[in-house]
């Protein structure tokens, strides 16, 4: 279990003061110059060896992602753009960043844009968070003032930092089609590659990076890459936030350390399942795009990217959600197949079309509308959906399907049988 | 994907008041020579904070503005679903529907909302309220929620509910954030991180 020490959010929940001079109380800027005189190469090198790997959801390794830049600014500028688009379905860790703790991440910002030898950064924020904006737009504010960024700033290194938004649109959380939405177009994913990191923003090298890898980077480097590789598990380091929603009996985010595990997570800091323990029926262990996992293989199970990845799951954003018995879980996964449906952004055809084909199958199956048959249909077109996109969207998509029906086929067996027995549907 | 066509109403014209056109210098002034086009969501945002929403002269005001050609500003407004296409109500309620709301009772603030404000979309008779169920809106740790403008209404009961639009009905001012007073997305009733000398 991680102390607090070692908790890198010390104002997660707003509960102190979040401009600068508070901040600076807490540790936020304090001695960014020392980080920066470790050199670009440095800052790279240190995020690698911490092993900390993106907390966008894809969990690739930050540092290696940054050492894909060149190496030297040439004829195009580089860019760092921050992925505060954050809208996967049972995630809301970004949002307490940037309103309770936005200089740690400010002060990210720049450290990262000097890694990768950016003097500007654009922060990408989805359009429904207006108040976390404007409270991030008054850190920004501050920390021009103060000259920690900007021209001629007391670091050295020219770093501008701006907001833009998006305006509800889930895809634009995908990096290409969020530099799509950035140069002022609809938010469709590119074809990689070129992979940004040489043709990013304005045909320019970009990273992309999620405002929690940004903000945990100073911390990182400032105790050392080895203090956040000595937490968690190999190759899955360090501390992570977790947001623990649905059927627990105190729904909150939290930082704990990787790899804690699942029945830990939640009755240490979300009041335990909703109803007691034995009253869990499935948990979406890290964002709606992730398979569900039943209730059997949760209790001991390690919550990082690697070992849920072996249970064909994923950590994804750590976004954790909880159903317990009450839900019906055919329901349940509908309505995310309505959202993938909602949110295609309509350009490869089998997500444009499969991604509606499933969230209409599945309502009929939630009401028992179907035949075994079509549960093998369906499971056919989610795996045509996969892997023939542009983007994972239509991955993601897939596999919530597939995870309820490796899982809850009985479930919609059930329902099935149910249906057709004479007189069944008229009394339900 | 959502089709989403203009509105067959459409206002003769508009302009951005002077207020807003020097912020959208500014807001054009954040990015590169030659690269205004994106400022295309803030300008088109901020026409619609100006009428309430976003109408055909709108974007091709934008368009001219920003240099791009009108269908390329029409695509953008398509394609964001935050663009109202057609007015809404005073208070335009904006219903989390997504399954971590789902599974705490959103259905259940949907149904206040057919019965007092109407159907999806509409415009309630007295001009106050619209409301619509939209995609995720990030606050799932303090589920069910609705966004109301610019303001998010967490840890709602249909009470909580109810009474939040009553009040917004009666003019009283209503408190933003969590309706039973958590300050953020801490677990409620007690700290279990840096809770030492806590009682």
């Amino acid at each position: 279990m991680l102390e607090d020490k070692d908790r890198i959010f010390t104002n997660l929940y707003g509960h102190h003061d979040w401009r600068l001079e508070a901040a600076r109380k807490r540790g936020a800027w304090d001695g960014t110059r020392a980080l920066l005189e470790l050199g670009h190469e440095g800052v790279v090198d240190g995020v690698k060896e911490s092993g900390l790997r993106g907390r966008g959801g894809a969990g690739f390794p930050t540092g290696l992602k940054w050492s894909f830049m060149p190496k030297e600014i040439g004829e195009r500028p580089h860019y760092l753009v921050v992925n505060a688009d954050e809208s996967e379905p049972g995630t809301c860790k970004d949002r307490e960043i940037m309103r309770n703790d936005p200089h740690i991440f400010l002060e990210g910002c720049l450290v990262a844009a000097f890694g990768m030898r950016a003097h500007t950064v654009y922060i990408y924020i989805r359009g429904e968070y207006i108040r976390e904006r404007e409270r991030l737009q008054a850190a920004i504010d501050e920390a021009y003032e103060a000259k920690l960024i900007g021209k001629n700033n007391v670091h050295e290194w020219d770093c501008d930092i701006y907001i833009a938004h998006g305006a509800g649109a889930y895809i634009c959380g995908e990096e290409t089609a969020l530099l799509e939405s950035l140069e002022g177009k609809k938010g469709q994913p590119r074809l990689k590659p070129p992979f940004p990191a040489n043709v990013g923003l304005y045909g320019c090298p970009t990273t992309v990076n999620n405002v929690e890898s940004i903000a945990v980077a100073p911390a990182i480097l400032r105790r050392g890459p080895s203090w956040f590789a000595s937490l968690g598990r190999p190759n899955n380091t360090g501390t992570k936030l977790f947001c623990i929603s649905g059927h627990v009996e105190r729904p909150c985010n939290v930082e704990e350390e990787m790899g804690i595990p699942f029945r830990e997570l939640i009755e240490r800091h979300a009041g335990g399942v909703r109803g007691g323990w034995e009253n869990l029926l499935a948990v979406i262990p890290g964002g709606s795009s992730v398979p569900c996992l039943p209730a059997s293989t949760c209790a001991d199970l390690p919550m990082d990217f690697d070992t849920l990845q072996s249970h064909k799951s994923g950590l994804g954003t750590a976004a954790v959600i909880v159903m317990d018995k009450s839900t019906d879980i055919i329901r349940a996964i509908a309505r995310l197949s309505y959202f993938y449906k909602h949110e295609s952004c309509g350009q490869c055809t089998p997500c444009r079309e499969g991604t509606g084909w499933m969230w209409r199958v599945l309502e009929r199956m939630a009401r028992g509308e179907s035949s075994y048959a079509e549960i093998d249909k369906l499971l056919d077109v989610s795996k045509e959906i996969e892997g023939h996109t542009i983007c994972a969207l239509g991955d993601a998509a897939a596999w919530p399907v597939q995870g309820l029906i490796r899982h809850f086929r009985h479930v919609i067996e059930d329902r099935i049988d149910n249906y057709a027995r004479p007189g069944a549907a008229a009394a339900e | 994907m959502v089709a989403r066509r203009l509105s067959p109403n459409q206002p003769d014209s508009f302009a951005f008041s002077p207020e807003n056109e020097s912020w959208a210098r500014e807001e054009m002034a954040k990015f590169p020579e030659g690269r205004q086009a994106s400022a295309v969501i803030a300008l088109l945002w901020r026409a619609q904070e100006q009428e309430g929403w976003l109408s055909k002269p709108a974007i091709d005001y934008v368009a001219a503005m920003l240099e791009m050609p009108e269908i390329r500003v029409l695509e953008v407004a398509t394609f964001y679903t935050m663009f109202n296409l057609a007015p809404v109500g005073e208070h335009f309620v904006q219903l989390c529907g997504t399954t971590p709301c789902m599974l705490r009772g959103a259905e259940d603030l949907k149904e206040i909302c057919r019965e007092r404000i109407g159907a999806p979309g509409e415009v309630s008779r007295d001009g106050k309220f619209s409301w619509m169920e939209v995609e995720c809106l990030g606050a799932c740790c303090n589920a069910p929620m609705v966004q109301i403008g610019k303001d998010y209404f967490e840890d709602l009961t249909p009470e909580s509910f109810t009474k939040l639009l009553d009040d917004l009905a009666a003019g009283k001012p209503v408190k933003p954030g969590s309706q039973t007073g958590r300050v953020s997305s801490e677990p409620e009733g007690g700290l279990t991180t840096f809770n030492e000398g806590a009682e």
